[in-house]
């Protein structure tokens, strides 16, 4: 069975040590979880979640927030731009000019 | 460390191991007829800087370099009319009971002259140094060993970082010295670090090194995650972060150095290459993983650890490289590159301690003379910018 590592026990996502899709992976290190189901795509080094991250919701690993979910992300779904924000940079997780953006970053 | 492993002893007490004359060319108009200088010659490597005014910074940290523990002699060259003066680093190097040449390639009849006369003055310098230099032992608890990371992937926080953290936790509980950096890459872990402060001082020292960095990425409208990080699987700047500190295990952190300062002491430091805001305004901090791995052999790190996951294939001038991944694939894919597999704790092959106990191993042999990789394919890439630091610490003459 393909393998994700989950590194702290607080943490809500485990990084996928393979490419998987659509599939039960094993998850190891700090796992309360035994498998998670892959829905999707979900590359290596990339994280999945590992239980329902509503909107607005942290995103944990190493045992700390390291980012805010932007839409509701469900139990097995790739976590990343598309639905993960920084809660201190509103530019870098984007990459683009940032003149839209139009206020102050948060420095938490 | 075995009782063959001899290090070279400077006269500050420090130790070498390695024993290099090191060519230093003092504008960028010099740098070729330094280049050609060291062409194929043994133990010699180049460093300089382009710029032709003056840099209190760059000469600062020249003069590091200069009278680096791996540093048997120097060769200063400039071309004759650029502010940083060959002849006062030759008289520091001298001071510092090392032998030292230095000339103007505008009086030496210039490029052909020059380089035929720097050629035998190297040559001269390496017979004098391997006869004169004492040997003597050295053991982990003589070393300073710095860590940087560059072309971050997911891997680096899982397994490249936690493996140098924890080598970092052996080489600190021997007695020896850490050094890791790019107080910019910690953003969102202020109280995080402030908790790991050894004394009180250091916390104050800490929190003026995140403030900064802060106020920096405020002042720049940057964060230092480029879209490599992002194809890589990071997402956040406070995820890399988390990463990237990974890299500085466990331990207490001692206190926040500047570039060209030593520790005071043993343990583990963080290096603050940020530039200060005290005037103008910021400047650029570290433009690239070659500025960071020389600012850290500038605080007399003999070996650097550089952590990848996506590859690099840089070197550095001084002190050798030590190429870590996490990422096995890469490994694989840049075998001739790679040092260290720290990938195999991602599949079970092998626990955090079992792989930071192979690195410990591995820095013992690189001590001893073991060729790293960039070593062995001549990977020699530095770079020094202009650039503006206070240095309280150096100011008060308490460092090298």
């Amino acid at each position: 069975m393909k393998r994700c590592f989950r590194i702290d026990e607080r943490d809500n996502v485990a990084t996928m040590l393979t490419d998987a899709s659509q599939e039960v992976v094993e998850v190891v290190g700090a796992a309360d979880y035994p498998t998670v189901e892959v829905r999707g795509q979900a590359p290596l080094a990339h994280k999945v979640a590992l239980r329902e991250i509503p909107a607005g919701g942290r995103v944990i690993k190493f045992g700390v927030a390291i980012g805010v979910a932007t839409k509701d992300i469900l139990p097995g779904e790739w976590v990343h731009l598309h639905n993960c924000r920084s809660q201190v940079d509103e530019r870098s997780s984007k990459f683009e000019d940032g003149i839209e953006s139009g206020s102050e970053a948060n420095y938490a | 460390m075995p009782e063959s492993n001899l290090g070279f002893l400077r006269q500050d007490g420090r130790k070498g191991i390695r024993n290099y004359v090191l060519v230093i060319y003092t504008v960028e108009c010099a740098s070729h007829v330094a280049m050609e200088i060291a062409r194929s010659e043994p133990d010699t490597h180049v460093i300089g800087f382009p710029g032709c005014y003056d840099n209190a910074y760059a000469i600062r940290l020249m003069l590091a370099l200069a009278r680096h523990p791996n540093a048997g002699a120097v060769l200063a060259v400039g071309l004759g009319c650029e502010y940083t003066q060959p002849a006062m680093i030759a008289e520091a190097v001298r001071n510092s009971g090392r032998p030292a040449e230095w000339f103007y390639i505008q009086e030496s009849g210039g490029t052909t002259a020059s380089i035929a006369k720097g050629k035998a003055a190297v040559q001269a310098m390496r017979k004098a140094i391997s006869a004169s230099v004492p040997r003597v032992p050295v053991t982990l608890a003589d070393l300073t060993i710095g860590s940087e990371c560059g072309g971050s992937d997911g891997t680096s926080g899982l397994a490249g970082n936690p493996v140098t953290g924890r080598f970092f936790d052996f080489l600190v509980d021997a007695g020896g010295t850490a050094i890791f950096e790019e107080t910019v890459e910690m953003i969102g872990l202020r109280e995080t670090m402030i908790n790991r402060a050894a004394t009180p001082e250091a916390a104050i020292q800490l929190s003026h090194a995140y403030d900064k960095a802060v106020r920096y990425c405020q002042s720049v409208k940057q964060y230092s995650i480029s879209p490599g990080n992002f194809a890589g699987g990071l997402t956040t700047i406070e995820e890399k972060s988390m990463g990237a500190f990974s890299k500085s295990g466990s331990r207490p952190i001692q206190g926040v150095i500047r570039v060209s300062e030593r520790p005071p002491r043993p343990g583990l430091w963080l290096l603050d290459s940020v530039p200060d805001d005290h005037f103008m305004q910021f400047g650029y901090t570290n433009p690239n993983d070659s500025e960071g791995v020389l600012d850290l052999i500038s605080a007399g790190a003999q070996i650097v650890i550089f952590v990848t996951g996506r590859g690099s294939v840089i070197g550095s001038p001084v002190a050798p490289l030590v190429k870590l991944t996490g990422n096995s694939r890469t490994f694989e894919r840049m075998r001739d590159d790679m040092d260290f597999d720290a990938g195999r704790v991602l599949t079970g092959e092998i626990s955090l301690d079992g792989a930071a106990a192979e690195l410990r191993d591995l820095i013992v042999r690189i001590a001893a003379g073991a060729q790293t990789r960039p070593e062995q394919l001549g990977h020699r890439e530095f770079f020094i910018p202009y650039k503006h630091q206070d240095t309280p610490g150096l100011e008060a003459g308490c460092h090298a």
